[in-house]
């Protein structure tokens, strides 16, 4: 991470913890949430290996790990959820591009709430450093399920964590405290701090789908947060707000959460939308097919997503007329996504594809990510859903929504910056070993786990001995293949981690612009320095203007003049 | 298709599965068809194939035309889902047919609780016969659950009746199923209930009225005592 001071104009050369640590600049901070999400997300991969090992190979000795006993695997399963959805994909997709984006794409020096920024960083390492911490105190980690359903979650009597249980609770709280004041300051930034010229349509779509994914996370937190609270009082003072005994009602968990469980799918959803939309638009030298369209299911989609909650408590005890509603709206979720999904299809139409690793993943993305939606269609459909609720075909479902999300999605997005972010290229040849192997294996890990779950597999079960129907030969055949390109996947990764810290020294030199692309981070330098711009760019058009008829070039820079 | 995966043992077993074949018909169309055109675009369209990209805006009444119109056809798919989903749904979940037999499932942690209501047919009564993690019911009867859950939530799940229902602890919730086919077959929990989550497996045993019969015959006796000694204990607890 070198960071050329030379045309600093702002400040003074910083000491190490000040530049590292203690840094108000966007572009740090945004470095700080990508490490730690890095961080975090090996270690949810790591969880991921060890318990997918113990039900390929029940009761052996993992490798690396040791033997995983069914307190050990509920731990591992709930940590292993919890992690990927706050503690990687959310500081990756939202805080970490979002951070590094948006002052650079809006053309100015930094967020407008620079100290806010800062805190919101410091809170969320807080946060990682109290849901590490939950391993090791006595009676180890929460292993009530990432949905901390109560009366389990909020009687230490149930589920055997009186610590882990409280702390798992705290880390996620602080969590969200730290998005909530990272997103103030993207929309407060974002609302004000545009460049001369820069018009609503004007705005590149990731920094809308980032905004978007702010305000429902900021929308739908504040019941969840509430819960929290309360199941934290269930949990060290016995109030009893889910305790049917005191009168309380655990149901009433399942709604504060999943009325922000749902919308958080969304909220991590948009962005990787938005990476994918500059993308693709880059490499396919093309227009993105009907802006506003997107914008408008974009916004369509993130409203819809208030009103679906419910279809994760289908037969959860809810007035069974109330899923008929619920599944309505859950359906009819399917129109924006189909349109979005059409849009990008169309955004092919024509073009001249290159396929640059970044644009590989683009793509990787939309393919796998049809196969998530369609598949949510037999969960959100409340006939089918009896079926398969809590089997591994929803893991199953629910992974190829979020692998495509936060991993294709995020290493597009990687691949692509990574010139702005430190003003070198990765190596093409690894980054293509990374891309197929990652793609390759994630399919084989979860297509199997879409049969096994139609068979029977529930979810959360450490050893399908104990379940004569589901323990037959086929279906143990299934999910050690599984496990097999769990492993196989995590391995592909090590090229891209070689190709991420050896290019940062060693790789070719980018220069300003070297995907020829119109949006305005590409005017600063790579990387840009302390306040980004030189001088602060205006902008004159839309930021998707690639091969114009009658031009030399085949792009044309939001902030050229005619 | 699902039935040919898992057994269907009970009498809405077949309508399930026939909403989960309708769907995967539909969206199998659509993927299949999203996938030729995103595939063929890809080939066809390449830097060397395709050197020169094409300017469109996607913005006018024409362009917009073909994804609009695909539109259409998602809503009335949606609309064809939605119904039969729909219909399943009410017939399992939204109606009870009157009960031949009531049987009480109890889930705590980590075993299931059954209590049959013996040879009287009524729950509450001295005959009634309470068994652990294994369940005994007549083929092609009609039956009604009482479902509770003693600790934390539970979920009784018999995936080849495609029937799934969280118990919740201070509720009872009443649901019904009807088995058409007669064997040993799994019940799972199947929502997450502690560090016993994993070995919480019952067995449910489909029999003909007369082996049911017998079952009823062969733990009369036992139960009958054991009942008026459980009833004898709550007395003598209350009375502390």
């Amino acid at each position: 991470m070198t960071i050329d001071h030379a045309h600093d104009t702002h400040h003074h050369e910083e000491g190490f913890f000040k530049k590292y640590f203690w840094s108000t600049d966007h572009k740090m901070i945004a470095k700080q949430y990508l490490f730690t999400g890095m961080f975090m997300g090996l270690m949810g991969g790591f969880f991921a290996y060890a318990l997918r090992m113990q039900q390929a190979f029940p009761g052996k000795t993992v490798p690396l790990y040791g033997v995983v006993t069914p307190t050990l695997y509920n731990a591992l399963a709930t940590n292993h959820g919890t992690i990927m959805i706050f503690w990687f994909a959310m500081p990756v997709l939202i805080a970490a591009f979002g951070n590094y984006l948006i002052p650079l794409m809006i053309g100015v020096d930094d967020m407008v709430f620079p100290r806010i920024n800062r805190l919101s960083y410091q809170v969320f390492l807080l946060s990682a450093i109290v849901l590490i911490a939950s391993f090791f105190v006595p009676g180890g980690a929460f292993g009530g399920a990432w949905t901390a359903y109560p009366p389990l979650s909020a009687n230490a009597n149930y589920n055997l964590t009186p610590w882990g249980a409280s702390l798992w609770l705290v880390a996620v709280a602080l969590e969200f405290v730290a998005f909530l004041l990272g997103g103030i300051n993207f929309i407060t930034t974002f609302m004000n701090s545009r460049a001369p010229g820069m018009k609503m349509f004007d705005i590149p779509m990731v920094l809308w789908t980032i905004i978007i994914a702010s305000i429902l996370f900021m929308a739908s937190v504040g019941p969840l947060i509430a819960g929290a609270i309360m199941l934290l009082f269930d949990q060290t003072m016995s109030i009893g707000f889910f305790d049917p005994a005191k009168g309380g009602d655990p149901v009433l968990w399942q709604h504060l959460f999943w009325f922000f469980g749902h919308p958080e799918v969304y909220v991590v959803l948009l962005p990787a939308m938005g990476i994918v939309a500059e993308v693709i638009t880059v490499f396919a030298r093309k227009k993105l097919f009907g802006y506003k369209t997107v914008f408008y299911t974009m916004v369509g989609t993130g409203a819809l997503s208030f009103v679906v909650w419910a279809h994760h408590q289908f037969i959860a005890g809810i007035d069974p007329r109330m899923a008929n509603l619920f599944t309505i709206t859950t359906v009819l979720i399917s129109i924006p996504i189909a349109e979005m999904c059409f849009v990008y299809i169309a955004t092919l139409y024509k073009a001249s594809i290159e396929f640059s690793t970044a644009m590989l993943f683009a793509l990787a993305f939309l393919a796998e990510f049809f196969i998530g939606g369609v598949t949510g269609i037999f969960l959100g459909a409340s006939g089918s859903d009896i079926y398969f609720h809590d089997t591994y075909f929803v893991v199953a479902h629910f992974h190829y929504t979020f692998v495509p999300i936060a991993i294709i999605g995020v290493m597009a997005g990687l691949y692509f910056w990574y010139p702005k972010m430190f003003g070198r290229m990765m190596d093409e040849k690894l980054g293509k070993i990374h891309f197929w192997g990652t793609v390759i294996s994630f399919n084989c890990i979860f297509i199997p786990l879409f049969y096994t779950g139609a068979a029977g597999d529930q979810r959360r079960i450490y050893n399908y001995q104990n379940f004569p129907h589901t323990n037959t030969e086929f279906l143990s055949d299934l999910r050690t293949f599984a496990t097999i390109s769990m492993v196989s996947m995590l391995l592909f990764q090590i090229p891209f981690l070689y190709n991420f810290f050896v290019s940062m020294k060693k790789g070719k030199v980018a220069g300003k612009n070297p995907w020829k692309s119109n949006t305005l981070e590409w005017v600063a330098d790579s990387p840009p320095p302390h306040g980004n711009f030189k001088e602060l760019p205006e902008v004159y058009r839309p930021p998707y203007e690639y091969s114009v008829p009658g031009r030399a070039q085949d792009y044309w820079p939001q902030n050229e003049k005619a | 298709m699902m039935e040919q995966i898992i057994t269907q043992a009970s009498s809405y077993a077949a309508q399930i599965d026939n909403v989960i074949h309708l769907i995967a018909a539909i969206v199998g169309v659509w993927l299949a068809v999203a996938f030729y055109v995103f595939f063929s675009f890809i080939f066809k369209y390449t830097r060397k194939r395709h050197p020169k990209a094409a300017y469109i805006t996607g913005e006018t009444h024409e362009d917009g035309k073909w994804v609009h119109r695909a539109h259409f056809v998602v809503i009335a798919c949606d609309v064809v889902i939605l119904v039969f989903a729909a219909m399943a749904w009410h017939h399992v979940k939204q109606q009870l047919p009157p009960a031949e037999a009531t049987i009480r499932i109890v889930g705590q942690q980590w075993a299931w609780k059954f209590t049959d209501p013996g040879l009287d047919n009524q729950l509450d009564t001295v005959d009634d016969i309470n068994t652990i993690d294994e369940l005994h019911v007549k083929v092609n009867t009609v039956y009604h659950f009482k479902l509770e859950a003693k600790d934390v939530l539970h979920s009784f799940s018999v995936p080849v009746f495609r029937l799934k229902q969280d118990a919740i602890p201070g509720r009872v919730i009443t649901g019904w199923f009807k088995p058409t086919k007669t064997g040993e077959y799994d019940i799972q929990c199947a929502e997450m209930c502690g560090i016993g989550h994993g070995v919480m497996a019952a067995k449910i045993v489909v029999e003909t009225p007369e082996a049911h019969a017998a079952w009823l015959e062969q733990h009369k006796s036992q139960n009958i005592t054991q009942n008026i000694k459980t009833k004898n204990l709550k007395k003598l607890a209350i009375n502390k």
